[in-house]
Parts: C-alpha cells; structure tokens; sequence
C-alpha cells in the first residue's frame, strides 16, 4: 500500500482531487455565465461587427452619406476597384510596406534584440532598450510630422547630412517624389517602430535558459551559429505573432501617409487606407470606398488564416 | 592562435558597440533636433538645419499653447483617460469569464472576441460614420470614447487572457472552498494577481488612444473636440509659416508619453514578458 509506485501516486491524487475539491472543472458549463462576456459582446458587435456587415452591404451602392441620394449598383464599384490604377498602386504601396516592415521589424529587430541581449551589463540593455523603444511612445503623428521636416528639400536634415557625406548629388525632395514618396514614409516607420519589436524580441529571448548557451559555448560554437541554432528557433512563436501583427499593420496604414503626403505627389504614396478615406470623404463615393474596405478586410482575414494554419501546422496555440 | 581569436573577439565587440552606438544616434539625434526646433526662430529654422538657437526662450511653446494646443491636450487626457479605464474594465471582466468560468462555447466566443484584433478600423469607417450621424454620435466626446473603448478591447482581451491561463487553477479552488463567489474572487484574487499585465495595458492602451489619429480625424469637425494628433495637423497646415510654434506643440504632445514610458517601464516590460508569446 505505502510502496505504491511514485508514477502512480500523483495520478492517483490528481484524480481524487478533481472529483472532491473541483467543483469548477466538474460544473456544466452555465448559459448563466455568459454575463462575463456581455459587456465586450455587445460593445464589439455594435461598433465592429455590425458595422463591417453593413459595410459589405454598402459596398453594392452608389450613394453620398450626406446627400442621401442612393441606388443599387450591384457589382459596379468592384468592377471599377480591379481597373483603377490608383487602387492597384495603393496595393503595390501596402505590401512594399509589408515587405519592407517584415526586414526591418521581424528580423531586423530579432537581430538586433538579440545583439542588445549580447551585452553583459543589465544596466547598459535596459538602456539601450528603452531608447530604442522612445519613438514608439512619440506618436506616428509627432513622428510623421517630423520627419515631413527632415525630409525637407532645403533646411531639412537629411539633404544637409548627405551633403556633409560627399553624397549631395543623391539630395532630392524625398516627399515629394513620386519614386521616392512611400519609401520615405516607410522609412519612418521602421524608425518609430523597431524599438517596440526589439522589446518583445528581448522579452522572448530573456525567456530562453542561459544553460543552452552554455552548453553550446563549451562546445566551441559562436554566437553566430548560436543565434541561428538556439535564439531563431526559440523564439519562432513570438516571430510568427510579430509576422502577422507587422503584415496586418501594414496593410492598415493611414496615419503617417495621410500627414506626411496625403496620398500624394500624384497618388504615388496612396495607400488602401488613405485611397479609402479619400474616395469616401473626399469625393463623396461612399459604396467604391466600401468597396475598398471589403478588400482590405479580405486581404487581413487572409493573411490571418494564413497565419492561423501555419500556427496550427507547427502546433502552437495562443 | 590566442591572439588570432582575441583580435577576432575584439572586432566582434567593436562592430557591436558600432551597430548599438549607431542606432542610439539615430533615435535621439532627431528628437534633439525636434527639440531644439521648438526654441528656434522662423529664420533660424530655414538656416543651417545643424545649428543650435541663438537663445532658448519659451515663446514659442507658450504661444504654441495659447494656440490650441493647451485645449487639444484637455481633450486627449480626457479621451485617454476614460477610453482606458472602460477598456481595461470590460476587458478584464471578459478574460475572467474566458479563462476562469465554465462557458458554453468557450472556443467560438474567445475567436469572436480576439478576430477583431486583425479587423482595421477603415474597414467600419463609412458605416460608423453613417450610424453616428443617425444616433447623434457624429462630432461628441461620447462617439470618440466609444470608438477608443471597442476598437482596443480584443487586443487587450488578447493579453490579458493569456497571462490568466498562466495563473494556478489552485488559487480559483482555494476561494471556492473558502465560499467565495466568482465575482469576489475576480475582484479579491485574479485581479490583484494580475496587475503586471493591467500595466502593461494600461500603458499600451494609454498609448494608443494618445496617438490615435483617424477616429478623431473622421469622427470630429471644426474646432472644440480636436485632440493632440489632428491639433497638431492643423496646426502645420493653419500656420504655414509659424514651423517653430508646430515643434514646440510637438514636443509638448510626445514629452507625456516619455515620461509616462520611463516611470512605468519596470512593470511594462514584467507584463509583456508573461502576456505575450504565450
């Protein structure tokens, strides 16, 4: 009785104990219960969810909110959305975001997190940290607006440091160029954002025990193989939720557009977001800017069931 | 060979220090020059760009100020404040309810909840616009806070469900038998034990709503109920010419945020480190 086996044991009062002093795993779950979910419930399905139904409704019209004028176009504004170039250039715009968010934001700040993490004071990587996360905390707005003046063609910073460089033949109106315009804003994006991507990458790998990296020191393998090998692979779950959270922002960016160009030189930075705003209160086309929001929120779901199924192929749940 | 990996770990350290040295540059060489703007002159502005001002005077943030800007903070402290306090209520309420009670459908209400996590506020624009012109809504506090509250409760449902699932089922059972309610074990037990995460979204929410632009863009005409973001925006199309008077609005809108980011920052990043990642 007492030489029960030790694998048995806790088994044992595992059970007995689920059966006495659980009542809540046993319990049935209670329609009576569902008052925890009410408030989140009804406040998401008045100002999301029933929204982005009426949205899709919408987007068969061709109406003006303010005039009221309104008439059933069926597909009309979908035809026009697949042949207008600004719509296809907005798209273009949000993926070179995406693309050139996942660099700088995934890997980049992977990279760099784990370079801070590298550094032995504690001190001196709460330091660094913090400072790159500064921007993070100034607004897209605040940060928008200054890099709309650094960008500047005459007192702007940039111009002025290229030219201290030797490189004042490549100065130019960084904004106002219709090859360079998307990837200006985007440029400050990555600056205001990386600080918050290399922070939870920090987190990750502080999660990480120190004894792998032992291990691999003592058998003779650098940081850089220990990198690839040990923190890569770790912290894949919190690379695929920076994947997606990076890809969806992308693809709703308006912010930073819409201060720093508005969508212009001549739609050249417009963006899906901005292309939305400008169709539905600028030009009064509200169902084309329905329209434009249905295919934003396709490409999302797509991305996230995207994401969802290779999660579920690696088996990992969040 | 010894000094062969000594000289090789030497150049290692150096472009290490190099990349992070760098990168502080990068960050805190623009915020100074953002500041130092706010203390310029017109002329000064339209100068050198390296140049520091001739004398740092405080006209420029006070008229900044007189300007719109004392008026654009009430109402983003207000906003900020009361949209914050409503998310976290009702979010943790909701996290309670999908980690710690017996549900039917758990599963399909807790995808309900956190699918609006991917759904862009654009995507809503033009129906909300429509509803809240017919409730009254359209150009009210009530309407912005209403909007700040729903559109940041899946994320923060999302955080604060993962760091409850890591919280001992024991705890729960403990207060059963001690006769607790669900309701005072959410106020007594989960919620105290929670506070690294409800920082850690008080911080992320307070953020966010601070910074939020599109909402109060759409949502608001003509002056009253501008806050900080599109004040701000104005104010650089209004003053086409005061650039001085917009950096210091600038700095002004981004030094709270700072600030409140080094004082919370230990409990910030103790937060994300149980929430995130899960």
């Amino acid at each position: 009785m007492t030489s029960a086996p030790a694998s048995v044991r806790p088994a044992v009062a595992g059970s007995a104990r689920a059966a006495l002093v659980r009542p809540d795993r046993t319990a049935a779950p209670s329609w009576r219960n569902i008052i925890w979910l009410i408030p989140a419930l009804a406040v998401l399905a008045v100002f999301v969810y029933w929204p982005l139904l009426q949205n899709v409704a919408f987007s068969f019209l061709k109406w003006n909110i303010y005039s009221g004028s309104q008439s059933f176009v069926g597909a009309d504004n979908y035809v026009e959305l697949a042949s207008d170039p600004v719509f296809l250039k907005a798209l273009a715009n949000n993926t070179w975001y995406a693309a050139i968010s996942i660099v700088c934001q995934v890997f980049g700040a992977l990279l760099l997190a784990a370079i801070v993490e590298s550094v032995r004071s504690e001190r001196m990587r709460r330091a660094f940290r913090s400072i790159y996360f500064i921007p993070s905390a100034i607004s897209l707005t605040v940060a928008g607006l200054l890099f709309y003046f650094i960008y500047q063609p005459q007192s702007g910073l940039l111009n002025a440091f290229l030219a201290n460089l030797g490189l004042g033949q490549y100065a130019q109106a960084w904004l106002g160029h219709e090859n360079t315009s998307i990837f200006a804003v985007a440029a400050m994006s990555q600056w205001q954002g990386f600080g918050y991507s290399v922070l939870l990458f920090s987190v990750a790998l502080q999660r990480i025990p120190v004894e792998l990296y032992e291990a691999a020191a003592i058998d003779g393998i650098g940081p850089v193989r220990q990198f690839f090998s040990i923190s890569m692979p770790l912290v894949r779950e919190m690379t695929g939720l920076m994947m997606i959270v990076t890809v969806s922002g992308a693809f709703q960016v308006f912010n930073e557009v819409m201060v720093m160009t508005s969508g212009g030189p001549n739609n050249s930075s417009q963006v899906l977001g901005t292309w939305l705003y400008h169709a539905g209160f600028v030009t009064n086309n509200f169902g084309y800017a329905s329209a434009i929001g249905v295919a934003v929120f396709l490409i999302t779901l797509a991305l996230a069931a995207l994401q969802l199924w290779v999660s579920r192929k690696r088996r990992v749940e969040w | 060979m010894v000094t062969l990996s000594n000289a090789g770990r030497w150049l290692r350290a150096a472009l290490v220090w190099t990349i992070l040295a760098a990168l502080v540059i990068a960050v805190l060489y623009p915020l100074a020059w953002m500041i130092s703007n706010g203390f310029k002159t017109n002329a000064e502005l339209f100068g050198n760009p390296f140049a520091l001002p001739a004398s740092w005077g405080w006209g420029n943030f006070a008229a900044a100020w007189q300007q719109g800007v004392g008026s654009f903070v009430l109402t983003s402290v207000s906003l900020t404040v009361l949209a914050t306090v409503l998310t976290e209520a009702i979010s943790a309420w909701a996290a309670f309810g999908l980690t710690r009670v017996r549900i039917p459908l758990n599963r399909g209400f807790t995808v309900l909840i956190l699918a609006g996590l991917m759904l862009a506020p654009t995507v809503a624009l033009v129906p909300l616009v429509k509803m809240f012109q017919s409730l009254g809504l359209y150009n009210t506090f009530l309407g912005l806070l209403a909007l700040y509250t729903a559109f940041r409760i899946p994320f923060t449902v999302f955080l604060m469900r993962a760091y409850m699932l890591d919280l001992p089922r024991e705890v729960d059972e403990a207060a059963a038998i001690d006769g607790a309610s669900k309701t005072v074990t959410f106020w007594r037990i989960i919620l105290p034990m929670s506070r690294p995460i409800i920082i850690t979204t008080v911080v992320l929410n307070v953020l966010t709503n601070w910074n939020e632009y599109l909402f109060a863009m759409v949502f608001t005409s003509g002056t009253g109920l501008q806050t900080l973001p599109v004040g701000l925006a104005d104010l650089m199309s209004k003053n086409g010419t005061q650039y001085p008077l917009v950096f210091a609005g600038m700095v002004m809108a981004a030094l709270p945020m700072v600030i409140l980011f080094f004082f919370c920052q230990r409990y910030f990043v103790r937060g994300l480190a149980g929430g995130v990642g899960k």
